[in-house]
C-alpha cells in the first residue's frame, strides 16, 4: 500500500478536522474509519456551539477548519446566547440537522484534495525506535505513514450500559475498538476510564408541544463561519421547546437507582460534572424539585427528538415511566433509550503542546482520547493535531496557540499541564483573558497565523483584511464625529439614557450601557452611507472595540505583565533534580509533565508559587 | 539584571565588607568545593577534618607561593568554617578575616580565583541561599530592603515587612475575594437561567472596607518613602544669615564654605543628618536677596526657590541682628509661604539685643532663637525637625510601606477596587466586573506571593551588591 504523510484514525469531529487541516496544508492523508456511513456523526445532541464552545467553533473557522462551515450549512436554528452581557459572553449556538451535518462533512472531505478514505478498524500501531510509522488494520494490513493521529472517541474498549445490561460498543449499535490501549500501555502509557451519557430519542409525533414553552431562533442569523457563505433564513428555522421534570419524575427515577450502573459500581469511569445525568442531578441537587429539559428537533425532515437534560443509564422501562410524567411527554414513544458509555482515555499530561505524545514520536491524540467532552473541544484538538502532524513530518516549527490568543490555547495548555480526572469541557472562566477571546474577533486573532502556514486560504485572508481595515476607518471616524443632541435624544430617551445637552463625540456616547453602534447608525440619516460602505460585522466590531476599549486594555495589561513568565522557555531535558529548594511534589510534577515554559509550570496543580520563583531565579529569568 | 547562572555549583568568592581601608576585611567563599579550595592555600591545618562553625588562625598562601622553597604568605588570617547546609548560602562557606588593606584583599581574592573559584556576581550569595531553600522570596526582598536601609526607622519598616506586615491583611482580602470571583464566574458559565449567585451587597461591603485599608497603606508610603529616602530639609534665608554655619553646626564638621562675605555659597550643598533614627538630608541654599547683580548668584537664588518647593521641610533662618525694617519684614514673610512645612529660626540671638529678637518674634511667633556660631539651641532645633516629621499620625508600630514596588502594586489594587465598586454601582454586566476582580486578585497575588512577577526578582537581586 501507498505511504501516507499522516494517517488519521477515527472520523468524528476531531478526526475530520485533523484530516482536513493536514490535507489542506499539503499532506497526503488517509482517514480510517470503522464505518464510512457514520463520518462526522453527532453522537449526542444535535447542536454546535454554546457558551465558550461557540467561541471555539469560531476559532476553528478562523483557522480554516470546517466545523463552522458545516454547522452553517446544516443548522435548523441559530441563537446568539448572552446578548444582555458583555461581548465576551456572546456565544453562538446552533441546532443542526444531524444527518445533514454528517453529509456536509463528508462532501467537504471528499472535495478536499489529498484525502483518501479506508473503512476498517485499527488494532495496532507500527512503532520503530519510539517513532510511529503506520498502523495495522483489523483485517491485518499494514499501512505506513510518517505520522498518526488517533481520535478514538468513545470507541477504545467502549462499554455501553443501560440499567443492568452491558454491551461492548463504541456507540449504540456499533462495535468497540480494541488493541491500541493494550499496546500503548505496554510502551509505558497510562490509561484510565471515563464515562459519558446520552438521553433517550423520542418520536416527536407523540409529544404535546402545547404544554411546553417555545424557544425560537434569532431573527438575525450571523452563523459561525467568517466567510461570506449563504446562511439559513429566520423563516426556515425550527423551534426548540422547554419543559420541566417534577418530583413525581424524580421519585420514579429513584426506584431504578439500585439497577443504575453508576450506583451499583459497574461503571468505574468518572462522568462529566458539568453535563450530569438526570440521576446525578437528582442526587446532587436534592433540594431542587424540577430540572429544565430542552426538547430539540433532530432535523428538517425527521420527527426524531433529542431530550437535552435527560441523559440517563437507568433501565429502559424506568426511563420511559419517568419521562411520561413530564408535561408534554405523557404519550411519548421511544426511538431508543438513553445510555451511558465507558471508554479508555490517556491522561493528557502525557502530551506536548502540539498534542504529540511524549513517549512516542509522531503519534498525536485528539478528542475524547485526551479526556475532553464535546464536539467543539474535539474538533479544535483535531485541527491542531492535524496541523502539527503536517508541520512535524515536513520538518517545520510547531504551531502553538497561547492562552491569550485563543480558547484553543487555553484548552490544550489546561490538558497538558493539569490533566483531567473528569471529562473536560470548556468554560469562559477557564480563560483568564476572556475579553480578548471573543467570538467576534477570532478571525482578527487567528486567520493571519493560519494563512502564513498555508491552511487559511487567500479568500479568507483577504476577507479578514478588509474587515480589519474597515474597523480602523470606522474607529477613526468615531473619534472625529460629534453628534448633536437633537439627532440622538429621541433614541436616548427611549433607551432610558440621559439626553445630551451639548454635542458629544460618537466614541464617547457609545460608552453608555445599552447604546450600540448599529442603533446609532440607524437613527441618524447622514450615517446611512456607513451601512453601505461596510459589512455589518465590521461595524459591529468597531463598535465593540471602542465601547469596551478600557476593559480590553486592562486584560492586555495583564497579558503583558505575565508575558515574561509565559515566554521563558524551559529546556526539554532540564534536570530539576539539581535545584535543592524545589518541593518534592514540584520536582515530581515537573519531571513528569516537563512544562515548555515557566508559565505552563506555574499552572501545574500542586506546584507552589515559591517553586516557580525558585525556577525563575535559577533560570536567570 | 542577573544573567544566567550556568555553573551555579562552582565556587564563588567576593569581598563581603565594604571596599576601602578598614581594620579588617571579610572575604566570603561559597560552593560545594569551597573547603577543599581554601584547604590548598592554608597549610597549617586540614580544614576538611574540622567541624562546622569553627575558627582557625594561620597564614594564607597563593598556590604559586607554595611552590617556592621559602613561601611568602599573603596575610595572617582567621578562617570561619560553615559546612553545608548550615551556612548563609546553604553551601560550604569559608569566611576569611584578613587585614583591612585593599591590596591584601585583592591579592587574596586573586589567589582564590587562581585556585579555581570565580568572582561572585552582585546578589549571587543571596541567590544561592534562595535556591538552596535558605530563605523565601519575601525574605530575600526584605533582606534587600534591610541592606538598602540606612537608618533605624527604615530598618524597622523592612523588618516589619519580613515578619508579614501588611501582606497578612492583603492575603485575607484575597481569600475573601476569591469565592466571590468563583460565584460570578459560575453565573457566567451557567447562565441558561439568569441568576445571581454572588451577593452583590456583601461584595460591595468587602471592597469598600478594602478600599479604605489600601488607601491607608498607600498614604503610609509617603511616610515610608521619607523614612527610606530621608527627609529633605532646605535651609533658606538672606545672604549671611548664617545658613552654612548652622549646617556645619548640625553636622559638626566643616562642610560648606564659610566666610563672612555675603553670597559665598553659590551652589546647593546636601548633607545627611540622622536624628533619632530618621534621616534628614540638609540642603544649604544660596542666600535669597531680592536684588543681585551677580549672574551666577542669580542662578543660585532661582535654585533656592526650587529647593523650597521640593523640600519636605524648610528651615527659614532670620538674622536677628538685621534691622527690623518693613522691607526686611516683607522679605522674611515671603519665605513663610510654606508655613506648614517651615521651621523658623532666629539666628545670632546672642549677638542681638533681646528687643531685636522680640521684634522678629512678632512676625514668626513659633520661631526658635539660636546661635549657630555658639552652638546654642541646636538641640532644640533637632527636636523640632524630628517632631515635624514624626507627628501623632505616625506611630512607629503601624505598618508603613517603604518599598516602591509594593506602592506601585498597591496603586494597581486600588484602581481595580475602585473599578469594581463603580461597576457594582452601575449594574455593569458580570463578565466586565469579573475583569476587574481578576485584576484585583492578580495584583493582590503579586504582593502576597501567590503570583510571581519579574519586577519583584529584579527589585530584589538588583538591590544587592557584590558579596551579598
Amino acid at each position: 500500500m501507498e505511504q501516507y504523510d499522516v494517517i488519521v484514525v477515527g472520523a468524528g469531529h476531531a478526526g475530520c478536522e485533523a484530516a482536513a487541516a493536514a490535507a489542506n496544508m499539503g499532506s497526503r492523508i488517509l482517514l480510517i474509519t470503522m464505518n464510512m456511513q457514520t463520518i462526522a456523526q453527532m453522537s449526542c445532541n444535535p447542536a454546535m456551539g454554546g457558551i465558550a464552545k461557540g467561541q471555539i467553533v469560531r476559532e476553528i473557522d478562523a483557522l480554516g477548519g470546517y466545523s463552522g462551515i458545516v454547522t452553517d450549512q446544516s443548522m435548523i436554528q441559530f441563537r446568539m446566547l448572552n446578548r444582555s452581557k458583555g461581548p465576551a459572553m456572546w456565544s453562538p449556538r446552533a441546532q443542526s440537522d444531524r444527518m445533514l451535518f454528517a453529509q456536509k462533512w463528508r462532501e467537504l472531505l471528499e472535495q478536499t484534495p489529498n484525502v483518501d478514505f479506508y473503512q476498517d478498524t485499527v488494532k495496532e500501531l507500527v512503532i520503530h525506535h519510539n517513532t510511529v510509522q503506520g498502523v495495522v488494520t483489523g483485517m491485518g494490513s499494514t499501512i505506513h505513514a510518517k505520522a498518526v493521529v488517533v481520535t478514538s472517541g468513545t470507541f477504545l474498549n467502549g462499554i455501553i450500559h443501560i440499567g443492568e445490561k452491558q454491551i461492548g460498543g463504541g456507540r449504540m449499535g456499533e462495535k468497540a475498538a480494541t488493541g491500541i490501549t493494550e499496546q500503548l500501555v505496554a510502551f509505558g502509557f497510562e490509561s484510565d476510564r471515563l464515562k459519558t451519557g446520552t438521553p433517550p430519542r423520542i418520536d416527536g409525533r407523540s409529544l404535546d408541544y402545547s404544554k411546553m414553552e417555545e424557544q425560537k431562533g434569532d431573527d438575525d442569523i450571523t452563523g459561525f463561519s467568517y466567510l461570506p457563505l449563504p446562511k439559513l433564513t429566520a423563516q426556515q428555522q425550527h423551534s426548540c421547546h422547554i419543559t420541566y421534570t417534577n418530583s413525581t419524575v424524580h421519585d420514579i427515577l429513584k426506584t431504578g437507582f439500585d439497577k443504575s450502573p453508576m450506583y451499583a459500581g459497574r461503571i468505574e469511569g468518572v462522568g462529566p460534572r458539568y453535563c450530569p445525568s438526570i440521576e446525578d442531578k437528582i442526587n446532587r441537587f436534592a433540594d431542587r424539585d424540577r430540572h429544565q429539559l430542552f426538547v430539540e428537533p433532530e432535523g428538517f425532515n425527521t420527527v426524531e427528538i433529542y431530550v437535552n437534560g435527560f441523559s440517563t443509564s437507568l433501565p429502559e422501562e424506568i426511563q420511559k415511566l419517568a419521562l411520561q410524567q413530564v408535561p408534554g411527554f405523557e404519550k411519548a414513544k421511544f426511538f431508543r433509550p438513553g445510555y451511558a458509555i465507558e471508554y479508555d482515555f490517556f491522561p493528557p499530561t502525557q502530551l506536548t503542546n502540539t498534542l504529540e505524545t511524549k513517549a512516542l514520536q509522531n503519534l498525536f491524540f485528539a478528542g475524547q482520547i485526551n479526556g475532553t467532552t464535546g464536539y467543539e473541544e474535539a474538533a479544535c484538538q483535531g485541527l491542531m493535531a492535524g496541523m502539527n502532524a503536517h508541520l512535524k513530518v515536513h520538518h517545520q516549527p510547531p504551531f502553538v496557540l497561547s492562552r491569550s490568543e485563543a480558547y484553543i490555547g487555553v484548552l490544550i495548555d489546561d490538558l497538558i499541564s493539569k490533566g483531567t480526572d473528569e471529562p473536560y469541557r470548556m468554560f469562559t472562566s477557564r480563560a483568564e483573558y476572556r475579553t480578548l477571546l471573543r467570538q467576534d474577533n477570532a478571525d482578527l486573532r487567528l486567520t493571519e497565523k493560519s494563512y502564513r502556514l498555508g491552511l487559511a486560504k487567500e479568500d479568507r485572508y483577504r476577507w479578514m483584511q478588509e474587515k480589519k481595515t474597515g474597523v480602523q476607518e470606522i474607529k477613526t471616524w468615531m473619534q472625529e464625529t460629534s453628534i448633536e443632541p437633537q439627532e440622538i435624544n429621541d433614541l436616548l430617551i427611549e433607551k432610558n439614557s440621559a439626553p445630551l445637552t451639548e454635542k458629544q463625540k460618537l466614541s464617547k456616547l457609545i460608552l453608555r450601557p445599552n447604546i450600540e453602534l448599529p442603533e446609532i447608525l440607524a437613527t441618524i440619516p447622514s450615517f446611512q452611507n456607513l451601512n453601505n460602505t461596510y459589512r455589518p460585522e465590521t461595524i459591529e466590531q468597531a463598535g465593540i472595540q471602542v465601547k469596551y476599549e478600557r476593559y480590553i486594555e486592562k486584560e492586555e495589561e495583564l497579558v503583558q505583565r505575565m508575558k515574561q513568565l509565559e515566554e521563558l522557555p524551559i529546556p526539554t531535558q532540564f534536570d530539576y533534580g539539581k535545584i535543592p529548594a524545589l518541593s518534592n511534589e514540584a520536582l515530581q510534577k515537573f519531571t513528569k509533565i516537563r512544562p515548555h515554559t515557566l508559565g505552563q509550570a506555574s499552572r501545574i496543580s500542586g506546584v507552589n508559587p515559591s517553586d516557580i520563583q525558585i525556577l525563575m531565579v535559577y533560570m536567570g529569568r | 539584571m542577573l544573567g544566567q547562572f550556568s555553573n551555579w555549583n562552582d565556587t564563588i568568592v567576593a569581598l563581603a565588607t565594604p571596599p576601602g581601608i578598614g581594620a579588617i576585611g571579610v572575604i566570603r567563599v561559597s560552593g560545594t568545593h569551597a573547603l577543599e579550595l581554601i584547604n590548598q592555600l592554608f597549610p597549617k591545618k586540614d580544614l576538611l577534618a574540622q567541624k562546622t562553625h569553627t575558627l582557625h588562625v594561620g597564614f594564607l598562601y597563593s598556590l604559586k607561593a607554595l611552590q617556592a622553597p621559602q613561601p611568602q604568605p599573603l596575610d595572617e588570617v582567621v578562617l570561619a568554617l560553615y559546612k553545608a547546609p548550615k551556612s548563609f548560602t546553604g553551601e560550604n562557606v569559608v569566611e576569611i578575616n584578613c587585614h583591612g588593606s585593599q591590596y591584601i584583599q585583592q591579592q587574596i581574592i586573586q589567589a582564590i580565583c587562581a585556585a579555581g573559584a570565580r568572582l561572585a556576581k552582585p546578589g549571587e550569595f543571596t541567590q544561592r541561599a534562595f535556591l538552596n531553600g535558605k530563605m523565601d522570596l519575601t525574605q530575600a526582598e526584605a533582606v534587600a530592603d534591610i541592606i538598602a536601609s540606612n537608618t533605624e526607622a527604615s530598618k524597622n519598616a523592612a523588618l516589619h515587612t519580613m515578619r508579614g506586615g501588611f501582606s497578612h491583611a492583603l492575603s485575607a482580602l484575597r481569600d475573601q475575594l476569591i469565592p466571590f470571583s468563583a460565584l460570578i464566574e459560575l453565573e457566567l458559565d451557567f447562565s441558561g437561567e439568569d441568576v445571581e449567585f454572588a451577593d452583590r451587597t456583601q461584595l460591595y461591603q468587602l471592597l469598600n472596607t478594602a478600599h479604605a485599608q489600601v488607601q491607608q497603606l498607600l498614604q503610609s508610603f509617603q511616610l515610608g518613602n521619607v523614612i527610606k529616602q530621608g527627609v529633605s530639609v532646605a535651609i533658606v534665608g538672606k545672604p549671611n544669615a548664617g545658613k552654612s554655619t548652622l549646617l556645619n553646626q548640625l553636622l559638626q564638621e566643616e562642610r560648606a564654605i564659610v566666610s563672612s562675605i555675603a553670597g559665598t555659597t553659590r551652589d546647593t550643598i546636601e548633607e545627611v543628618l540622622n536624628i533619632n533614627g530618621i534621616l534628614f538630608r540638609l540642603i544649604d541654599t544660596a542666600g535669597i536677596r531680592t536684588q543681585t547683580s551677580d549672574e551666577i548668584e542669580q542662578i543660585g537664588v532661582a535654585k533656592s526657590f526650587e529647593k523650597i518647593e521640593e523640600a519636605n521641610l524648610v528651615v527659614h533662618l532670620i538674622d536677628a541682628t538685621e534691622a527690623f525694617s518693613s522691607e526686611a519684614q516683607e522679605a522674611a514673610l515671603a519665605l513663610q509661604t510654606k508655613a506648614n512645612k517651615t521651621v523658623t529660626v532666629i539666628n545670632k540671638s546672642d549677638e542681638a539685643s533681646s528687643q531685636q529678637v522680640a521684634q522678629w518674634l512678632t512676625i514668626a511667633p513659633n520661631a526658635l532663637a539660636i546661635s549657630a556660631k555658639a552652638g546654642t539651641g541646636i538641640g532644640t532645633l533637632k527636636e523640632a525637625l524630628f517632631n515635624a516629621v514624626v507627628t501623632q499620625s505616625f506611630d512607629m508600630g503601624n505598618t508603613v510601606v517603604t518599598n516602591a514596588r509594593h506602592a506601585h502594586v498597591l496603586a494597581q489594587i486600588q484602581e481595580a477596587i475602585t473599578d469594581i465598586l463603580f461597576g457594582l454601582n452601575n449594574h455593569t454586566p458580570g463578565d466586565l466586573i469579573a475583569i476587574d476582580i481578576r485584576r484585583c486578585l492578580h495584583y493582590l497575588g503579586e504582593l502576597t506571593g501567590a503570583v510571581t512577577h519579574e519586577d519583584q526578582l529584579d527589585y530584589i537581586f538588583s538591590k544587592f551588591c557584590i558579596g551579598k
